[in-house]
C-alpha cells in the first residue's frame, strides 16, 4: 500500500511538472512576437540589407549602400501614390530633407511611373533618390509592413530606428536628436 | 452611452449573482436547508436573465447599428444586411464570448431544473464548479473583452464585417458549435462532482448521457457546417484543410466520441469508471483550449480574430487552474469510486468499446500533436513549421482499416460475454462484401493495396450496419450513426480518390477540356448590390452526350471593409459537384479559372447528416432499454 502511495505521488509530480512545462511554453509563445519579418531572423537584423534598384527619373540602376555613404545619416522613406498616409507624411519629409547631415531616399512600393510622378509634382519631392521598388520584393526583403514606412540609417545602413506608418512630429524630434548627437 | 453603459451594468448584476449562487451553494453542502437551494435556483436564473439583457443590448446595438459601442464599429456598418447585422455580433471575439456566456448560464440553469431527482450533494457540486467557470468567464469577459466599450466622440460609420464571415452556414455555425462546447463544461462540472460525492455509477452515468449526446450532435453539426461554410465560400474547394482552428473542433469530437460509449458501458455494466471520468474533464478542457487557441492569436489561422496577448494569458491561466482543479479532485477521490473488480470477458461488447477508446485516444493524440507540436517547436527552436494533410493522412489512415473492422463486429457482441458460434451468414457476409468491393475498384482508376483494404473495410462495416437494422432488440440510433460514418468515410474517400482539377488562364469567348467535358467562358457582367459589386462569369459546360450546364462564378468586391472575395460557383448533383471559381489576373485581360469536378461531395453533407440524426434519435429514444 505505502509503496502505491509513493508510486502515486511521483506520478501526479511528473504530471504536474509536464503541465507546468506545457504552460510555460503556451506562455512564451503567447508573448512572442509572431509577425514575420525576414531580415530580424539573424543577427545582421540591425543593418538595412544591401539592394539595387533603378532610378525613378534616371533609369539607372543605383546600389544602396553607395547612396548612403554620401551623407552621415539617410532616411529610408517606402511610399506609393495611392497611399493616404503619405500624402500626410510628405511635408515633415521635405521639412528633414533640408537638414545638412541628413538625406531622404525614397522607395517606390508597387506604383505606377506616371502616378508616381504626378504625386511628387502635387506634392513636393522630398527624396534624393527614388528607388523604384515595382514589384515590392525589396520592400518586403526590407521587412516592411506596409506603406509608409521608414527607416533611420547611418553610413553603414546600421538601423537607427525603424517607423511603421507615417511619421509625426515626435519622430522628426527623435530623428533630430540622433543627429545633432 | 446610455446603451452599453446597461449592458454593462447588466453583466456586472450578474456576475454578482454569479458570486451569490457559489457562496449559496458552498453553504448548502453542510447545511440542509431547503430555502437555500430555492435561493440557488432563483439566483441561476438572475444570472442567466441578466446575460440575456446583456446580450440583447449587444443585438439591439448593432441592429440600430450604434457605432457608440465599439464593438459595433469594429464589426458593423450601417449598409450591411439585416440578417448580417445580427451574426455580426457573434462573429467577433467580444460578441462571440457573451453568446458563450449566454449559453454557459442557461444550461446551468437547465441542469439544475432538471436534475430534481439526483442527490442533493452532487448538484451543489456541480453548480459550485459550474459557477468556478461561469464566474471565471464572466472576469474574462468583463476585464479583457468587454463587448460594451464606448468610443466617443461617436463615429459616423463603422468598419463592417469582414465579408468572408458574410455567409449564411456560417451565420449560425458559431452558435451550433457552442452549445456543442458549453454542453461539455456540465458534463465536465458533473465529473467532478461525481468523484467528490462518490456518485460515480449507473444512475450517474444515465442522466449524464443526455447531456453527452446534446453535446455532441451540436458540436457534430457545428463542425459540418463549418465544413459547408469551408466549401462554398474559401473557394478552395476542400472540406477540411487540417487547419489548427478545425482540429480544436474535432478534438473533443473526438474524446465526446468516446465518453458517449463509455457512458453506455457505465450505464448498463457499472465499467470503466475512470475512463468516463477522465474523458469527461479531457473533453471540456480540449474546449477550453479550443477557445484559447483561436481567442489568442497565438495560431495563425483564418479564425483568428484577436491578437492580443493579455487575453491569452487568462485564459491560458484559467485553464491551468481548471486542469489543475480536476487533477488535485481525480487524485484525492480517486479512491471514492474504485472500480468494482469485474472480469471483461474478451469477446464482449465491453472490449469492443475499451478499443474503441483506444482507438479514439490515438486518433486524438495525433490530431493535438500536429496541431501543438509547431507552437512547441517555435519556442523551444525558433523553428517555423506547418504540419499538413501528409502528416495526419500518413499517421491516421492505416489505423482506420482496423478501426473500420472493430466497429463493424463491435455493435454485435453481447454485454458480458458472446458466446462465438459458426454461422454461415459469416460467409455470406465475406463474399458480399467482396464482390462489392471489387466492383468498387473496378470504377476507380486508382488502385494501391491501401486503398483496396480501405474500401473492403468500409465496405463491411455498412453492411454489417445495414444488416443490424433487421435484426430485432438493436439500437436502431448507433446503427444510423454508424451507418452515417460509414458513408462519410467512403464519400471522403471517393472524393479524395476522384477529384480532378484543372487550372487555366483565359479570356472571355476561350474555352478549354477538361476529360471528357468543354467548358467554355462565355460572357463577364458586372452587378451592383448593396454592400459590395460583382463581377459574374458565365460559363458553359458541355460533356460527352451534350447535356448543357451553366455556372456563373462572381468575384466580389465588398465596400466596406474593401475586401474582393471569391465566389464559387458549383453545380451539385447526386453523384458530383461540378466547382468553378475564378479570379482577376492584374493589369489583364485574363481570368483565372479554376474548375473541379468533385465526386460525392453531397454524401459528405448527407452522410454527416445521418450521423447527427442518429444522436438525435437517441436523445429522443431514452426510454427504451436495449441490451
Amino acid at each position: 500500500m505505502r509503496f502505491l502511495v509513493k508510486k502515486k505521488i511521483t506520478l501526479s509530480f511528473l504530471i504536474l511538472v509536464f503541465f507546468v512545462f506545457c504552460f510555460l511554453v503556451f506562455n512564451k509563445a503567447l508573448i512572442k512576437d509572431k509577425t514575420y519579418s525576414p531580415e530580424f531572423k539573424n543577427e545582421k537584423k540591425s543593418y538595412l540589407p544591401d539592394f539595387s534598384l533603378p532610378e525613378l527619373y534616371l533609369s539607372d540602376e543605383i546600389q544602396l549602400s553607395e547612396v548612403v555613404k554620401n551623407k552621415e545619416f539617410s532616411l529610408v522613406n517606402i511610399w506609393a501614390s495611392w497611399c493616404l498616409p503619405c500624402r500626410e507624411e510628405n511635408d515633415l519629409l521635405r521639412s528633414l530633407s533640408s537638414l545638412s547631415y541628413l538625406q531622404v531616399i525614397g522607395i517606390n512600393y508597387k506604383d505606377r511611373k506616371k502616378n508616381s510622378i504626378q504625386f511628387l509634382n502635387d506634392y513636393g519631392n522630398p527624396f534624393k533618390y527614388n528607388l523604384v521598388d515595382k514589384d515590392g520584393t525589396v520592400s518586403i526583403n526590407l521587412g516592411a509592413y506596409g506603406v509608409p514606412e521608414t527607416f533611420l540609417v547611418n553610413k553603414n545602413r546600421k538601423i537607427l530606428i525603424k517607423i511603421i506608418g507615417p511619421i509625426n512630429n515626435n519622430h522628426v524630434k527623435q530623428i533630430k536628436e540622433i543627429i545633432n548627437g | 452611452m446610455i446603451l452599453s453603459n446597461s449592458g454593462f451594468l447588466s453583466l456586472l448584476l450578474g456576475l454578482i449573482f454569479s458570486f451569490a449562487v457559489f457562496l449559496c451553494a458552498v453553504l448548502n453542502i453542510k447545511k440542509n436547508l431547503l430555502n437555500l437551494e430555492k435561493k440557488i435556483y432563483k439566483f441561476l436564473t438572475l444570472q442567466f436573465f441578466f446575460v440575456v439583457i446583456g446580450f440583447f443590448i449587444l443585438l439591439y446595438s448593432f441592429i440600430i447599428s450604434d457605432f457608440g459601442n465599439e464593438t459595433v464599429y469594429n464589426n458593423s456598418h450601417s449598409t450591411k444586411p439585416l440578417f448580417y447585422k445580427i451574426t455580426g455580433l457573434w462573429g467577433n471575439h467580444e460578441g462571440s464570448l457573451l453568446l458563450w456566456l449566454l449559453v454557459l448560464t442557461s444550461f446551468i440553469v437547465f441542469f439544475f431544473h432538471s436534475s430534481k431527482d439526483e442527490p442533493k450533494n452532487f448538484r451543489l457540486y456541480t453548480v459550485i464548479f459550474h459557477q468556478i467557470i461561469v464566474i471565471g468567464f464572466f472576469i474574462f469577459v468583463l476585464k479583457t473583452s468587454n463587448p460594451f466599450d464606448t468610443l466617443f466622440p461617436k463615429p459616423q460609420e463603422g468598419l463592417g464585417l469582414n465579408p468572408i464571415l458574410q455567409d449564411p452556414a456560417l451565420a449560425i455555425h458559431p452558435p451550433i458549435l457552442y452549445v456543442g462546447y458549453v454542453g461539455t463544461s456540465i458534463i465536465f462540472a458533473s465529473a467532478l462532482a461525481a468523484m467528490v460525492t462518490g456518485y460515480v455509477n449507473n444512475v450517474w452515468a444515465k442522466n449524464l448521457k443526455r447531456w453527452v449526446l446534446i453535446s455532441w450532435v451540436f458540436l457534430t453539426g457545428g463542425i459540418l457546417l463549418g465544413s459547408i461554410w469551408a466549401y462554398y465560400e474559401l473557394g478552395w474547394g476542400g472540406f477540411w484543410f487540417w487547419d489548427p482552428v478545425e482540429n480544436i473542433s474535432l478534438m473533443p469530437w473526438l474524446s465526446l466520441t468516446a465518453l458517449l460509449h463509455c457512458i453506455l458501458t457505465l450505464e448498463k455494466r457499472d465499467l470503466l469508471k475512470n475512463w468516463s471520468i477522465i474523458l469527461s474533464i479531457v473533453t471540456f478542457m480540449l474546449s477550453v483550449t479550443g477557445t484559447f487557441l483561436v481567442r489568442s492569436g497565438i495560431l495563425n489561422s483564418v479564425h483568428t480574430f484577436a491578437n492580443d496577448p493579455s487575453r491569452g494569458i487568462y485564459i491560458l491561466i484559467f485553464l491551468f487552474v481548471l486542469i489543475f482543479i480536476s487533477f488535485v479532485i481525480f487524485l484525492i477521490f480517486e479512491n471514492k469510486n474504485l472500480e468494482n473488480k469485474k472480469e471483461i470477458f474478451f469477446l464482449s461488447k465491453e472490449t469492443s468499446v475499451l478499443i474503441n477508446n483506444w482507438f479514439m485516444i490515438y486518433f486524438l493524440s495525433v490530431v493535438l500533436i500536429g496541431t501543438v507540436y509547431p507552437i512547441f517547436l517555435d519556442v523551444i527552436t525558433s523553428e517555423k513549421i506547418s504540419v499538413g494533410p501528409p502528416f495526419y493522412n500518413k499517421l491516421l489512415i492505416p489505423f482506420l482499416v482496423p478501426f473500420f473492422l472493430f466497429m463493424s463486429v463491435g455493435p454485435s457482441m453481447s454485454w458480458i460475454k458472446t458466446n462465438l458460434k459458426f454461422k454461415v451468414s459469416y460467409i455470406y457476409y465475406f463474399l458480399l462484401t467482396s464482390a462489392a468491393t471489387i466492383i468498387t475498384i473496378y470504377f476507380l482508376t486508382q488502385k494501391d493495396f491501401l486503398l483496396i483494404v480501405l474500401i473492403f473495410s468500409l465496405v463491411f462495416l455498412s453492411i454489417k450496419t445495414l444488416s443490424n437494422f433487421l435484426k430485432n432488440n438493436t439500437n436502431h440510433a448507433q446503427n444510423l450513426s454508424h451507418l452515417g460514418f460509414a458513408m462519410l468515410m467512403l464519400s471522403i474517400l471517393f472524393n479524395s480518390v476522384s477529384s480532378t482539377e484543372i487550372i487555366k488562364n483565359i479570356k472571355v469567348g476561350e474555352s478549354f477540356t477538361s476529360k471528357n467535358e468543354k467548358i467554355t467562358f462565355e460572357e463577364v457582367k458586372t452587378n451592383e448590390k448593396k454592400n459590395y459589386s460583382s463581377i459574374i462569369g458565365t460559363f458553359e459546360i458541355q460533356n460527352d452526350d451534350n447535356r448543357i450546364i451553366k455556372l456563373y462564378p462572381e468575384i466580389r468586391v465588398y465596400n466596406q471593409p474593401v475586401i474582393a472575395t471569391s465566389e464559387a460557383a458549383i453545380k451539385t448533383t447526386l453523384f458530383k459537384d461540378r466547382f468553378i471559381t475564378i479570379n482577376l489576373i492584374k493589369d489583364e485581360q485574363l481570368f483565372n479559372v479554376r474548375y473541379q469536378n468533385k465526386p460525392f461531395m453531397i454524401w459528405i453533407w448527407i452522410s454527416t447528416l445521418i450521423i447527427i440524426f442518429g444522436g438525435t434519435f437517441a436523445i429522443f429514444s431514452k426510454k427504451k432499454n436495449y441490451s
